[in-house]
């Protein structure tokens, strides 16, 4: 039996993520049409991956007309942090629930839909976890096809402004990050440090930038994970 | 390549990335080598996606050092997502119009 109350919390409870997505999904919408994808193509996308930065880079990737290999390569290391989340979430509902109900679930595995799932303070039910994790996909969709409508009618000038947005989406997430430690604070000056490389050192600014994104995040984790290594926790 | 191909790859492995772990994995994962990495791995992956693209994503330069900056202002003090986005998209707009001015 479907249970409806653990349905609507969950709707409630995503809400203001459903909120943000859509202001945030806008400018994915507009950036992906200025950058040659069709409206169809982006809400396509949009409807199908619900994952911020994995999109941004795989839209950069397909524009470019990179490989399917590099494709696989970019949304493999920019989305593994999922598999962990996956892991905690997995233990967060419990042995009862079941294969199905954990497959559905792991569609709508984002960082805040997580994070509302794993603050929950009664027991996590797949209920719950669906109906927020609806409502923030209608926030995130809708936004993109907004977005895209309008960013294919807008000036160029406020066009240019909105492809901005998502980066300071981006840097909404990293500054508090940054500031917990010095740890992070190294990791992100050695993903800088390696980004400024492979954009300006001549040569270097030859690799796709998908690859590119790759190469910085692996470089930066992978050094970090060895001088700092994180005390064992779950997620 | 068909373009609906690259959206389904992209999204078959996003999804297979959260799926595998939720269905298959019920112990947490032990090697502290990994999990010190995927805690590092998003901060590392959208800081090497913001800079230096954001220079480049206006069309002025200086339109994205000033967004840049006021978005890092702003996030340490409030880090509303909606928030920093829209300062820094303002940011860039406003600085455009004025270096359009300047330029004539």
């Amino acid at each position: 039996m479907f249970n409806f109350k653990e349905f609507f919390k969950g709707i409630k409870a995503g809400l203001p993520v459903c909120a943000g997505y859509f202001s945030v999904s806008f400018g994915f919408g507009s950036m992906a049409v200025a950058q040659g994808l069709s409206i169809l193509h982006s809400i396509l996308i949009s409807a199908t991956n619900l994952t911020s930065a994995g999109q941004f880079a795989g839209l950069t990737v397909i524009v470019s007309g990179a490989t399917v290999l590099e494709l696989i390569l970019t949304q493999l290391i920019i989305n593994s942090r999922y598999s962990l989340m996956s892991v905690a979430l997995g233990q967060k509902f419990g042995q009862k629930v079941g294969f199905w109900k954990r497959i559905i679930c792991a569609f709508f595995n984002t960082d805040e839909l997580f994070a509302i799932g794993m603050s929950r303070k009664e027991p996590l039910s797949p209920t719950f976890f669906v109906g927020a994790g609806v409502i923030s996909w209608v926030g995130w969709t809708s936004g993109t096809a907004l977005g895209a409508i309008a960013g294919s009618a807008l000036p160029l000038d406020i066009r240019a402004s909105l492809s901005v947005m998502l980066y300071g989406m981006f840097i909404a997430i990293v500054v508090p990050e940054v500031k917990k430690g010095k740890a992070m604070l190294v990791n992100m000056l050695l993903a800088l440090i390696f980004s400024c490389l492979f954009a300006w050192v001549p040569g270097l600014n030859q690799i796709s930038s998908g690859l590119v994104i790759v190469i910085c995040t692996v470089a930066a984790a992978a050094i970090c994970a060895i001088l700092f290594p994180v005390k064992q926790e779950v997620a | 390549m068909n373009i609906y191909l690259l959206i389904a790859i992209m999204a078959l492995t996003t999804y297979l990335i959260r799926a595998i772990p939720l269905t298959l994995l019920k112990k947490p994962i032990k090697s502290q080598f990994i999990n010190s990495f995927l805690h590092y791995v998003p901060v590392a992956c959208l800081t090497a996606m913001t800079f230096p693209a954001i220079l480049y994503a206006t069309d002025n330069i200086i339109s994205g050092v000033l967004g840049l900056l006021v978005g890092i202002l702003i996030a340490c003090f409030n880090n509303n997502l909606v928030l920093v986005a829209i300062s820094s998209c303002l940011t860039v707009f406003l600085s455009e119009q004025v270096i359009g001015l300047l330029i004539g």
